[in-house]
């Protein structure tokens, strides 16, 4: 790992150096899916104490789908966004506070406000081929003074060259580090390491490069290691998996086997495990689970955020919830396209009375 | 009835198949196509179908001896802000497909009467025309306290522009929401979805309506108001039925009205999936061709 130490990051001097990983821990942002947006000011600010005294250096708080997330498409949040970006920075003693922004459902006024409310980290993700949406929104957190961070989300729809390419509009836009998003979970060892490597190689000292895994085909931490060894040094999981999907990788389970490693998080094992189970849970609905549900995005490669919209548009249509995900893998929904699970659920309960009319 | 000179501004994707719709127009001539680049294609199309074609941009237009009547803006919302002045100073009618929104915005269906005045009128966004017409064909019979559009274009089909300011889109969509479809409080959202082949162009709206609202007017009035867009832009159809949700803590008390619509492209110049360009065209030659009626009028 002696390589990883070579490239002068920002963050690696606010750690006077001592840190291989750099994690980003994402239960108040990728698990507000799981939560259905429903986090309360309290829940904030008890998971950020926690993370923050065990050692994350970056703690993401968001609306699931980015500021301005809250909608009929993607769910309203229970407590504004900005206020709970507030309560987490103000809760956080050491931890940065990062926010997500996607181009198209937020805009530079929510970059704005979160700045104000105390966030510091800017991550800008878009689709892995429209990297050239976000120039506009990087350009502006620059100029505002934030560490930035971009998103290649479904990097498993595209190659290696391709993702490279998308990487350096990025960071010719100002983006500091560059993360491959497997967002369905479908990336398999060998895929994420060359997308990493494809990257590290395009971009070389200019930015960092990170890996945000999903747990739907079991693999976020093995992904996450194999994307370390490949160059990858800033790195997403949620505690206890708290994420969308069958969650994002465990990233206690992972700081546990970068100690093994010899690989230095600064994040304290015992103590990030007794939060796990003292409070993130209690914050959790119901754990995350590799079930038929979550099971299906990673085979099919749908978007893990979609898991919740899909149950409820198949209780509420009384389809298949596993058929409305496999037509939305055959259909390349991407991140965002929450609302066409709604025509699908509809296309397959048509399809069945046609059938039952037949019978 | 003498047809009314047109120029376009802008001979991209855009311009090009404005230009396609203006030529078929019983009451607009296109007689200029303006660019600044000398290798455009749109310009070399135009050249080859009778329009004269320069790349010497808005400033040669203006010193040339005879002006058009109407300049369509097929550039970027800055280009426009920049030159609307001077069109209206030359005493141009301009019709406004950037976001500019420099002048009062326009959507066919539902306020294509207003502003037939006005020295320049906006078309907004792609995605403002694709659903505006279904947020005002609910607010038209129930109250609209809050109304969400989400508009999936092909990647394909979004240009430069649109790239470049994708919060001009969010936000002037949003607006156009409130001001001419009618709801209190508007949100717009666009995805780019890069699928091959090209996915043509789809749009959910969802509109939140007090839940002792007509539930049966709501249905009706949508369907009438795609038949009114159907007029000009014919792949333009609902996919479902309008779904209405009963009120539950989702949709924060009322009902929710969801409307599910795809647009299909005429293919005059651009592929068919990219309706979004199409409806933009469409709903851009409408209201020139009313300017140009209204302008008649009043010389007559």
């Amino acid at each position: 790992m002696s390589d990883l130490n070579a490239l002068g990051r920002t963050w690696k001097d606010q750690h006077g150096g001592d840190l291989d990983l750099r994690l980003t821990d994402t239960c108040l942002r990728d698990g507000s899916h799981h939560k259905r947006h429903q986090f309360t000011a309290q829940e904030v600010h008890d998971i950020v104490e926690a993370l923050d005294a065990s050692g994350i250096p970056v703690i993401e708080v968001t609306h699931g789908d980015g500021l301005g997330g809250s909608s009929f498409n993607y769910g309203f949040s229970k407590t504004p966004e900005q206020e709970l970006i507030r309560i987490a920075a103000e809760t956080a003693k050491t931890a940065r506070i990062a926010f997500l922004m996607l181009p198209g459902v937020g805009t530079k006024d929510d970059i704005r406000a979160a700045q104000d409310n105390g966030g510091e980290i800017c991550r800008i993700a878009t689709h892995c081929t429209e990297a050239d949406t976000s120039i506009q929104h990087f350009g502006l957190a620059r100029e505002l003074g934030l560490e930035t961070v971009g998103f290649l989300m479904m990097s498993h729809t595209q190659p290696p060259e391709v993702l490279a390419k998308q990487a350096r509009i990025m960071v010719d836009a100002g983006c500091q580090c560059v993360y491959v998003v497997d967002s369905a979970g479908a990336l398999i060892m060998e895929q994420t390491a060359d997308r990493v490597s494809a990257i590290v190689s395009e971009i070389g000292d200019q930015a960092d490069v990170g890996f945000h895994g999903h747990e739907n085909l079991g693999l976020g931490v093995a992904n996450t290691v194999i994307a370390a060894r490949a160059g990858a040094t800033q790195i997403d999981g949620s505690v206890r998996r708290f994420g969308a999907g069958a969650g994002n990788t465990p990233l206690e389970a992972f700081i546990g086997v970068c100690d093994k490693l010899g690989w230095r998080t600064g994040v304290d094992f015992l103590q990030i495990v007794d939060a796990s189970e003292d409070v993130i849970k209690p914050a959790m609905p119901e754990e995350c689970q590799l079930d038929r549900m979550t099971l299906m995005m990673g085979y099919a490669g749908v978007y893990s955020s979609f898991l919740k919209h899909a149950g409820n548009a198949a209780d509420r249509y009384g389809v298949s919830g596993a058929k409305i995900l496999l037509e939305a893998g055959r259909r390349k929904l991407i991140g965002g396209q929450e609302d066409q699970l709604i025509d699908i659920a509809l296309m397959l309960k048509a399809e069945q009375e046609k059938e039952a009319a037949n019978s | 009835m003498s047809k009314k000179t047109a120029a376009i501004v802008g001979p991209g994707n855009i311009g090009t198949d404005l230009m396609y719709k203006l030529l078929a127009s019983e009451v607009i001539e296109p007689r200029w196509m303006i660019g600044v680049d000398p290798i455009s294609e749109g310009l070399r199309l135009a050249d080859g179908l009778g329009l004269e074609a320069s790349h010497e941009g808005v400033d040669w237009l203006l010193k040339q001896n005879q002006l058009p009547d109407l300049i369509f803006e097929a550039t970027s919302a800055q280009i426009h802000r920049d030159y609307a002045p001077r069109y209206e100073e030359a005493g141009i009618r301009a019709v406004d497909l950037t976001p500019a929104a420099v002048g009062p915005a326009v959507i066919p269906p539902v306020n294509g009467q207003e502003h037939s005045s006005a020295p320049n009128v906006n078309m907004i966004t792609c995605g403002g025309q694709a659903t505006i017409p279904m947020v005002a064909a609910v607010s038209r019979v129930a109250p609209v306290s809050y109304a969400e559009i989400v508009a999936s274009v092909a990647s394909l089909s979004a240009g430069p522009g649109t790239r470049a300011n994708i919060d001009e889109f969010t936000r002037t969509t949003a607006a156009g929401v409130q001001s001419i479809g009618g709801a209190e409080r508007g949100k717009a959202i666009i995805i780019l979805n890069p699928a091959d082949p090209p996915m043509i162009m789809r749009d959910t709206i969802f509109c939140a309506v007090s839940p002792d609202s007509d539930q049966d007017a709501i249905v009706r009035s949508v369907q009438d108001m795609v038949r009114a867009v159907q007029e000009y832009v014919p792949g333009y159809r609902l996919l479902q039925e309008p779904q209405i949700d009963e009120p539950s803590a989702a949709t924060q008390g009322q009902l929710k009205v969801s409307v599910f619509v795809e647009v299909e492209g005429a293919g005059d110049f651009l592929p068919p999936y990219a309706g979004n360009l199409d409806i933009m065209t469409a709903a851009a030659t409408q209201v020139g061709e009313h300017l140009a009626r209204s302008m008649n009028g009043a010389t007559a």
